[in-house]
């Protein structure tokens, strides 16, 4: 009897966590085509846009800056030591530009933005909407979809593919110092083989995943801070939420963009 | 003589769960008129207020401004024939307040330069006793007295036909809430404005209101004007603006 009870309980739990689920995933499917509709019509807020691309570009450099640089290195070291078993050290300055032009720049910058401004959108709009700021916004005659979430999601759109392109340089310098100084490789033969890996594909998929990760962060620090609970507990949640979900949604959506730019 | 009221609310019901707040309102509110909606914590005051500018759906009634639908015609031109001040003033952190005071005139086609409208929000907060020097500062620089006075020149800003105030002592001290009980009467007179405040301040009920009506329970349980509120009979108005602990209205202790 006990043993029974216990097991529908397991089930019962197991069903309210799959309804959660899938009543989260409407809301935010929801919330993405209304933003898409704001998105596609006017009025637009170009000044609030400009103070975003500022906020969520100019201020995560050193951020973005500082990871790919020591990721970077690390990296070589990592590449360097791994091939060495096969007598391939010399693949370092090749693997290295590819290994971070295709998937650590976006994915490592995408990470970071999103801990640094998913967060903070979640709680910037979380603390306006429990002080009523988002209902004053209506009562004034403006839409605060318009007017909140279109230039965050836009600007993180926007700035994303900025970042990975500064990022991925950073990170490849970071790669170049430790195989030039630590590692002795030639400065302008690393340089080279860099430059002759790369490929044009590399750098566009490299961008075109920024501007997704870059959608995602932005609409995911709106969704979770636009439907924050109430109070001091309900906003810091909705931080939570906000950067969770968009790690989590960033790593996925990385995994089938990769198969789909680079199908095996 | 226009027989047509301002504000009507027909049958206006509102649930959160299980949790009945309004149940079928009716209320009607003459144009100038300053109405005062007065009633226990969570009677749904707030709620009734963001019904009517369409902050919150209904689930069931009807809203009729001038006699028209809330919910047919353009959105924008209904909104901007209302002005609020939020409970706790609700302003923008982001912006100084210049800005929030002008922030309806600085929004669609008929916007105002930024130097005319900050000189309309500088005259707007004069009117509520604020100087000019205050206009440069940042919300998070103001005390909660000089919020409210802010709130209010924002409410007024665009000169609305119809004012909402939510709790507008809400946290002041008495001199303050004098005050601010005064502005608004003033303004609302001066402006021929339809005014509608929710409060539980009787203070701010015998200061400002024409009229008063008491929800309870979701539903309207008295109105009628303010000189009748304390020959009303209503056992349970009676309990509310004498603030007894005994009476119909349940306490929590």
């Amino acid at each position: 009897m006990a043993a029974t009870t216990f097991i529908q309980g397991f089930l019962a739990s197991i069903g309210r966590s799959t309804l959660g689920l899938i009543a989260s995933f409407g809301r935010v499917t929801i919330f993405l085509v209304e933003t898409l509709s704001h998105i596609i019509r006017g009025p637009f807020y170009f000044t609030e846009l400009g103070h975003q691309l500022l906020r969520i570009g100019y201020f995560s450099l050193p951020v973005v800056g500082l990871t790919t640089l020591f990721t970077g290195g690390a990296l070589a070291l990592q590449i360097y030591a791994g091939g060495a078993r096969f007598n391939a050290e010399s693949v370092v300055p090749s693997i290295v530009a590819i290994g971070m032009v295709r998937e650590l720049g976006p994915v490592l910058a995408g990470l970071m933005v999103a801990g640094r401004v998913a967060s903070s959108i979640a709680a910037e709009l979380g603390t306006m909407r429990v002080t009523e700021q988002i209902d004053a916004l209506t009562t004034l005659s403006t839409n605060p979809m318009k007017y909140l979430v279109v230039p965050r999601v836009v600007a993180a759109t926007i700035v994303m593919p900025l970042l990975v392109l500064v990022g991925n340089t950073i990170g490849i310098m970071g790669g170049y110092l430790v195989g030039v100084a630590r590692l002795d490789f030639n400065a302008a033969t690393y340089i080279q083989n860099t430059v002759d890996f790369l490929e044009f594909g590399d750098l566009t998929s490299s961008l075109i995943k920024a501007a997704v990760f870059g959608f995602i962060l932005g609409l995911m620090g709106c969704y979770s801070g636009y439907n924050s609970g109430r109070g001091a507990q309900g906003v810091g949640q909705a931080t939570t939420n906000a950067v969770v979900s968009a790690s989590v949604l960033i790593l996925s959506v990385n995994y089938l963009l990769t198969e789909l730019l680079f199908p095996a | 003589m226009n027989d047509i009221p301002k504000i009507s609310l027909r049958g206006v019901s509102k649930s959160f769960g299980s949790k009945h707040v309004l149940a079928n309102v009716d209320l009607d509110i003459v144009g100038g008129e300053s109405m005062v909606i007065i009633g226990g914590s969570g009677t749904g005051k707030s709620v009734l207020l963001k019904c009517i500018l369409g902050i919150m759906r209904p689930d069931a009634g009807e809203i009729l401004i001038d006699g028209k639908s809330a919910t047919s015609g353009d959105r924008d031109a209904f909104l901007s024939r209302f002005g609020m001040l939020f409970q706790g003033g609700a302003l923008f952190d982001s912006l100084p307040v210049w800005h929030n005071v002008a922030f309806r005139l600085r929004q669609g086609s008929g916007r105002l330069s930024k130097t005319d409208a900050r000189d309309l929000a500088i005259l707007k907060l004069r009117r509520v006793g604020l100087k000019p020097e205050v206009a440069d500062l940042y919300p998070a620089e103001l005390s909660g007295g000089m919020q409210k006075r802010v709130g209010l020149a924002r409410a007024i800003a665009a000169e609305p036909e119809i004012i909402f105030f939510d709790e507008p002592t809400t946290g002041l001290d008495p001199i303050m809430s004098c005050v601010i009980n005064e502005l608004i009467r003033e303004i609302v007179v001066e402006m021929g404005a339809t005014a509608m405040t929710i409060t539980h301040d009787m203070s701010s009920v015998r200061a400002i209101a024409d009229k008063v009506a008491m929800l309870h329970d979701g539903k309207v349980q008295w109105t009628g004007p303010i000189g009748e509120i304390d020959a009303s009979g209503d056992p349970y108005l009676d309990q509310f603006i004498n603030a007894r602990a005994e009476g119909p209205i349940e306490s929590v202790r």
